[in-house]
């Protein structure tokens, strides 16, 4: 176990303690062996209980991982330790001492830091005015910010956190922005350091050198909580790892002896297929014929090069590439959001890509059925209840609308919860906003909606973007068995490994082209992706 | 147009930007702290009539001045309490305290003093005194300094040299002490402020408590040292002409100085130049008077360029990951 006397050399020389917590940490290190102690933790948010009566405990100088599906009560959990919310009932043990947590000062004083996965950044303020901001050195800025320049030098020689300290953050990438959210945590003097879903927003080299951070602090010392919900980041850096699932605390284990299986198990409570069991396609006739797809955008930079290509009945056709090389303008074009030049057919008849009729409305009574790939902006209104956004886009369907002028705003209801049973939304409650849902059950509404309408077409991007692995299993389930149902499938992904689990043939799109045909079963993620690289 | 009259000119500008400089400056850290203030102006008329009535009743204008002060951070708490406290719409809240404004201060006037709602003028101690800068009487006649130091500068109620001095103040509070920072960052991000340990509803009341200090002083000044006592919807719309300067400064000090001081020159020479002779055809009155409110559409219709306001203004902070 490495002692706390580590973690004070670090900043010793610059006599950054603030006098309220120094009689707090000293002494008491050594009595527990634990950072953490969370003890019969609940709380409700409205009739929504985020955590039931959970206890943790997080070994000192340790990387702890917490991982559940999205909403099973992970950042509720955290932020109350950081004293964001105020827990219902339950008791905190920091170090051994019982402590009282009403706000984040009580939880800084108590050297608890957090990096939440929204920053809690000043995007028009430098990194020096963000690290010092509620923890000045005194009444002027001056002799704050001189003394935190020192600090940030020392602590970015320490440990790789190299930010420009006169920068403003809104010029900074995300993950210099995430440093600098670390190094506030730092120049507070926490000892224990949250970091919520850091790496969602991180490219797989940043994510790559956060990890190195990680480790440098756990041999300083530094306690660690990790919350996310990517097992490989779990294996790879955490020394125990605990579980939630709907608001409880289901298991902790040691990392080294677990596996990515049982975790996934734990966390959805059930076996969990990581991959997804597929039977071989039966194609039919051909669906959907693209010859000679051309778009110019407004810039005058060719987007889409000359794609052709075909899917049958009862095909997933799976597009790989890096993301910006024409997928997102393949999909928009199809689904009728931007004209184009070229030329398509859907089951013989020729489906104009400019001018009347290749509007998004005459392509879904076409049966060409669309799930955008950011379902923030485009599948959804997440100011709107689920049962308004399950008639977007079909809300001249007979059904819901019988007379033309009057939506029949029963009916659609009634179709929402029969949908969402369909697809295991949750919590299935038509008349909540669209925003109030996790990521999977937002992505489960828009597929409900689109796949239940039974189309002939599916034009489907990132079905698993921000989604859970239990819901990740559920879609693509969805998806396969569409696809035995006789529909043609589009599907757009940068996860390779989608691609390779559900297509039955492989395009390879870059920078506006097809690189090459593949089948999954006789490729592999190297040969895709020295495609996907432009190198045929 | 000679020199005396340039002089009368630039003399009067200073005081006539003196209200607007208050309230500008008032509106400027409300919402660099993300409360947009709109109810200036009927701050400043309540303050204008609390000012006019204390002074005229005790005959002692400071006395005045502080019961300005007093009632305007009292509905500046009112407005604080509905906008923060209560995540209330801020424009709504600031439409009420106007109309509030307008007519509890012509009922009140007319039930105290009976003169058809305004105040009866005020003399002597009741009024704000003119100071005489140092060895101003000394430099009368030197070229050049003496109009600028004597005739310009010089001679003006002490509450326009408080309103001037209120702009390095201001600046300084902003940019170089600890609470500027944590108000502008409360008006940029308060969730950055909260998860930094510190009260946001703390800071914002303390914002628009200085508000309310401010607004007083504006209106205190415009009843007891501009006009002699309160009439009618004095403010005549200042409140709006301020907030305009606001946003012409872009919600930077010295730049409301600037704005501030070109409204007052407006109005400056609209008092001055009743009726203009313009290449023989004359300008009416109206035309003259009307300049700064033309200029304040002006401004509002984004002739000034891209003015960011603070990013969390005119938003209850509402807690969330």
């Amino acid at each position: 176990m490495i002692t706390a006397k580590t973690a004070y050399v670090l900043h010793s020389d610059q006599g950054m303690t603030h006098p309220a917590t120094e009689p707090m940490r000293q002494g008491t290190a050594a009595s527990s062996p634990f950072a953490i102690e969370l003890r019969g933790i609940s709380k409700a948010f409205g009739p929504v209980q985020a955590n039931k009566d959970i206890s943790i405990r997080v070994r000192r100088g340790t990387i702890h991982g917490i991982v559940g599906e999205n909403g099973a009560g992970k950042s509720t959990l955290m932020s109350i330790l950081y004293g964001f919310y105020r827990a219902d009932s339950g008791e905190i043990v920091i170090n051994g001492n019982h402590t009282e947590i009403p706000d984040s000062l009580s939880a800084i004083r108590a050297g608890v830091g957090m990096v939440f996965q929204h920053f809690k950044l000043v995007e028009n303020f430098t990194v020096l005015e963000n690290v010092i901001l509620g923890a000045e050195a005194g009444g002027l800025l001056r002799p704050s910010l001189a003394k935190a320049r020192g600090l940030l030098k020392d602590l970015a020689r320490e440990f790789e956190l190299n930010v420009d300290p006169d920068a403003l953050i809104e010029n900074l990438s995300v993950g210099h922005q995430q440093r600098v959210e670390i190094l506030k945590a730092l120049y507070r003097e926490a000892d224990i350091l949250i970091l919520d879903e850091p790496t969602g927003v991180l490219t797989p080299s940043e994510a790559d050198h956060l990890f190195r951070i990680l480790r440098g602090l756990k041999e300083q010392g530094k306690t660690i909580v990790l919350i996310t919900h990517k097992l490989r980041e779990i294996m790879d850096v955490t020394d125990e790892v605990s579980v939630m699932r709907r608001g409880e605390m289901v298991a902790t284990r040691v990392t080294s002896q677990t596996s990515p299986t049982e975790l996934a198990e734990l966390m959805v409570g059930r076996k969990v297929l990581l991959r997804v069991e597929k039977p071989p396609a039966s194609p039919g006739d051909e669906i959907l014929r693209v010859e000679g797809l051309r778009l110019v955008d407004a810039q005058g930079v060719e987007r889409l090069r000359g794609l052709d290509f075909n899917i049958r009945a009862g095909e997933i056709l799976g597009i790989a590439g890096v993301a910006g090389n024409g997928q997102s303008e393949l999909l928009e074009v199809l689904a009728g959001l931007r004209p184009a030049d070229g030329k398509a057919w859907v089951r013989g008849a020729p489906l104009p890509l400019s001018g009347a009729g290749s509007d998004a409305q005459s392509r879904r009574a076409l049966r060409i059925a669309h799930v955008p790939e950011d379902r923030h902006r485009r599948g959804l209104v997440l100011n709107f209840h689920a049962w308004e956004n399950t008639a977007l886009g079909y809300h001249h369907d007979p059904a819901y609308n019988p007379t033309r002028w009057k939506m029949d705003n029963a009916a659609i209801i009634r179709d929402t919860e029969s949908k969402m049973a369909a697809f295991d939304v949750r919590p299935p409650d038509p008349q909540l906003k669209a925003s109030g849902f996790s990521g999977g059950n937002q992505q489960k509404i828009v597929l409900a909606r689109e796949i239940e309408h039974g189309p002939d077409v599916l034009l489907v991007g990132q079905p698993t973007r921000g989604v859970d692995i239990g819901a990740i299993e559920f879609i693509h389930q969805r998806l396969i068995r569409l696809r035995d149902a006789g529909a043609a499938i589009l599907l757009v992904s940068v996860e390779l490994d989608e691609i390779l689990a559900l297509s039955d043939r492989v395009l390879v799109m870059f920078d506006g082209r097809i690189m090459g045909e593949r089948m999954p079963d006789k490729t592999n993620a190297q040969e895709l992706g020295l495609l996907m690289a432009g190198m045929a | 147009m000679d020199v005396g009259t340039l002089v009368q000119v630039l003399d009067s500008t200073l005081r006539l930007a003196t209200p607007l400089l208050f309230a500008c400056l008032a509106g400027l850290i409300s919402e660099r702290a993300g409360v947009f203030d709109i109810g200036l102006e009927g701050k400043m008329l309540v303050a204008a009539f609390m000012a006019a009535s204390i002074a005229f009743v005790t005959g002692n204008v400071w006395l005045g001045v502080l019961s300005a002060i007093a009632v305007s951070v009292a509905m500046s708490l009112v407005h604080g309490v509905a906008a923060i406290t209560f995540r209330g719409n801020q424009l709504i809240s600031g439409v009420a305290i106007n109309f509030l404004a307008a007519g509890i201060t012509v009922v009140i006037a007319q039930n105290w003093f009976r003169q058809g709602g305004r105040t009866p003028s005020l003399t002597g101690d009741a009024r704000m005194g003119r100071i005489d800068l140092p060895f101003a009487e000394a430099v009368r006649d030197v070229p050049v300094l003496g109009p600028i130091y004597h005739g310009i500068l010089s001679g003006h109620a002490l509450l326009v040299y408080v309103a001037f001095l209120c702009v390095p103040l201001t600046w300084y509070m902003l940019t170089r002490t600890r609470f500027g920072l944590r108000l502008r960052a409360v008006g940029e991000n308060p969730a950055a402020v909260d998860t930094a340990g510190v009260s946001v509803i703390g800071l914002r009341f303390a914002a628009v408590a200085i508000c309310g200090v401010l607004c007083g002083l504006a209106g205190a000044y415009l009843s007891t040292g501009l006009s002699a006592g309160f009439v009618k919807d004095m403010t005549a719309g200042r409140g709006f002409i301020a907030l305009a300067a606001m946003i012409f400064a872009k919600w930077r000090p010295w730049h409301a100085l600037g704005a501030v001081l070109l409204f007052g020159l407006l109005e400056a020479l609209a008092n001055r130049f009743q009726n203009i002779d313009f290449f023989g055809l004359a300008v009416p009155v109206q035309a003259m008077q009307a300049l700064p409110y033309i200029l304040t559409v002006v401004i509002l219709a984004g002739f000034v360029g891209k003015a960011i306001p603070p990013r969390a203004g005119g938003t209850a902070y509402v807690k969330e990951h």
